[in-house]
């Protein structure tokens, strides 16, 4: 049995398979989910996994999840975020994931989502307000890090992505230092995730998913912020699908228990 | 009575009540009814249906209006104040445009600036509601009362007598009762129809002029349901959720449907368009008709209240009547009152009731569906 678990953002798609097949693989999202979807099962299908089998789970996932016609279940992000989550941290743990287009915050407890939080309809203290900015910068989000390490803090006060991007093309005209502008634009979306984040009460394991889940430098910027040891997750930008992998699992398992 | 149609029939008609009335309201008018607009659950209506005069709640419940609105109020005003305001300038809601006069009530701060717009194109009869629900304000709210009553004898040059009242508050509180029979189906588990059958019917009810149709029709509806219900005929078991916070209508109905479409149930409605307005009935024994409708008037447990006590004993009562798994708020954004409850009411929920809740803030437009399916489906899951 192969369990699917595909995770269609507003930036990537990630997809993780366990049981037969073990593997995980990203791809841009692109203008169209159903597009994706169907590449998604081509890939698969090069893999040795046909979706369209019994053989086959699938538990789709993020704001494109709806696009997947194939999935067996379909599963909000949060439960899914939640489900890897616990995985890559504990059973008692708080997940704060930075995505595409919306950051969330998971309170676990015991195993079960006990709270969570969103950010509103506002793209600040999100990944696409890093992605403006770092291409108004003209370089990569990697670079973009790479450049905040060695800069000084330049203060982006704006609470909205389109008047923060006039601060930083005024801080650009004054021509200053773009390491500075770097590490005011990481520095102000680290403020946006902590204050969310702090509107609950934390337990002591955080950990970070989503696309920036990697970055040591972003983690400790959080740390500072929310005054907690954020923990950074290699393998976080796979969460919502190793988790969706896992429910699909866990959903296969409890619907052949009740038929029995 | 019996009801020969098919319930989605009646529920449908139920939802079509409101625009029906456009045409009644025109009807009546032209037969010289007096009719009498209003926006609020606190609008005391009978005393003016005991001197023969319509009474219809007024549009609220569309962004349609609210660029109108805009122009003369802050955008980051609540939506259903902008809404009510957009319609009433503009002329764009049929009962506002046949009502003889509109009655507001001093609720919120927003409201009670906004009204002093409005009385300057429409005769507007402010009711001063005590934020407060102590035997001093009780005693504002009765003379309140009475001074809408002489307010109508005048302006329509008609006697209302005591006899008339006690009359139309038997009416009205026959409606509650039917109303409350009806939403009571929803005590059991699983429920017979969806919360949004059942919101057609509480909504579409309140846009009835004649207010003696309504245990007729309500009493064959539940008959039916409950009969339907004894032969097998019910929805799957679901996550209960209790609906709390500001009225819902129109455009905040995605609500219900973020819900309902994301595999839970609504069973219960503790807001304006639900138990809030109907759970109580006016004391037929007082012989003081005035001061049994001032004490179940002022008690309604609205957030306007300072302390708000009712709203929580209603609100405790009903997650356990109706065995509610989750609670979900509605606020609109900019509504200060409900916006600063919520803190407290989710405390009450978890701490006190021990189930979960979410606080969803919104407004009229439908460009936040997506995060709202989100967000009440993850709150379903974690059920």
């Amino acid at each position: 049995m192969d369990y699917i678990g595909i995770d269609i953002g507003s930036t990537a798609a990630k997809v993780v398979a366990r049981g037969d097949h073990e593997l995980e693989f990203a791809l841009p999202t692109g203008w169209s989910s159903k597009e994706t979807a169907r590449t998604i099962a081509g890939r698969l299908r090069e893999d040795g996994i046909d979706v369209s089998r019994e053989t086959a789970k699938v538990v789709a996932t993020g704001y494109g999840r709806v696009a997947v016609d194939y999935a067996d279940y379909v599963i909000t992000e949060i439960t899914c975020h939640a489900r890897g989550g616990r995985e890559m941290g504990s059973d008692d743990c708080a997940v704060i994931d930075v995505g595409g287009q919306d950051t969330k915050v998971i309170l676990i407890s015991r195993g079960v989502v006990q709270d969570f939080l969103m950010n509103d309809k506002c793209s600040a203290g999100t990944g696409k307000f890093l992605e403006i900015m770092a291409n108004r910068l003209g370089v990569d989000l990697g670079e973009l890090f790479d450049m905040a390490e060695k800069g000084e803090t330049l203060a982006i006060s704006s609470l909205c992505t389109v008047f923060a991007e006039s601060e930083v093309i005024n801080y650009i005209g004054e021509g200053r230092r773009r390491e500075d502008i770097a590490a005011g634009v990481v520095d102000s979306v680290a403020a946006k995730v902590a204050q969310l984040a702090m509107r609950k009460e934390l337990p002591d394991q955080i950990i970070l998913t989503g696309g920036l889940s990697s970055s040591r430098y972003f983690t400790k910027i959080l740390s500072q912020k929310i005054g907690k040891t954020v923990s950074p997750t290699d393998y976080g930008r796979y969460a919502g699908a190793l988790g969706a992998a896992l429910l699909a699992r866990e959903k296969t398992m409890r619907a052949a228990a009740k038929n029995r | 009575m019996e009801l020969i149609k098919d319930l989605p029939e009646v529920f449908e008609e139920f939802a079509e009540q409101r625009k029906n009335s456009f045409l009644g309201v025109k009807k009546l008018k032209e037969q010289g009814v007096p009719i009498v607009g209003a926006y609020c659950t606190y609008f005391p209506q009978e005393i003016a249906m005991a001197m023969g005069a319509a009474t219809v709640g007024l549009c609220s419940t569309s962004d349609e209006t609210i660029p109108d609105a805009e122009r003369d109020l802050p955008k980051n005003l609540c939506p259903l104040i902008k809404s009510s305001y957009g319609f009433a300038k503009t002329e764009k809601c049929p009962f506002f445009y046949f009502s003889d006069v509109v009655v507001g009530e001093t609720t919120c701060d927003g409201k009670k600036k906004m009204y002093e717009y409005m009385s300057q194109f429409k005769d507007v009869f402010i009711m001063e509601l005590p934020n407060t629900q102590g035997p001093e304000a009780l005693k504002l709210w009765k003379s309140e009362i009475i001074r809408f009553k002489e307010y109508l004898e005048k302006k329509f040059d008609v006697t209302i007598t005591e006899d008339e009242i006690r009359d139309a508050i038997r009416v009205n509180n026959a409606g509650r009762a039917s109303l409350k029979h009806l939403y009571e189906v929803m005590k059991n588990d699983p429920v017979p129809i969806t919360g949004h059958d059942l919101f057609k019917v509480l909504y579409g009810s309140t846009f009835k002029f004649d207010r003696k149709e309504i245990p007729g029709e309500v009493d064959a509806l539940v008959e039916k349901i409950k009969k339907e219900y004894a032969d097998g005929k019910m929805l799957e078991k679901k996550p209960r959720i209790l609906i709390s916070g500001c009225p819902i209508g129109g455009a905040t109905e995605k609500v219900i449907d973020a819900v309902e479409q994301n595999g839970g149930v609504v069973v219960t409605f503790e807001n304006c368009s639900g138990a809030k307005s109907i759970d109580k009935l006016v004391d037929e024994d007082n012989p003081d008709v005035y001061q049994a409708l001032a004490e179940r008037y002022l008690n309604i447990g609205c957030s306007v209240m300072t302390p708000n006590p009712n709203r929580l004993e209603l609100l405790g009562r009903l997650i356990d009547e109706y065995k509610v798994d989750g609670v979900v708020e509605m606020t609109l954004q900019a509504c200060h009152t409900y916006n600063v409850e919520a803190f407290g009411i989710r405390k009450f929920v978890n701490e006190e009731k021990g189930i979960p809740y979410i606080n969803v803030e919104t407004d009229y437009s439908q460009a936040d569906i997506g995060q709202l399916n989100t967000r009440i489906a993850a709150f379903i899951e974690m059920l």
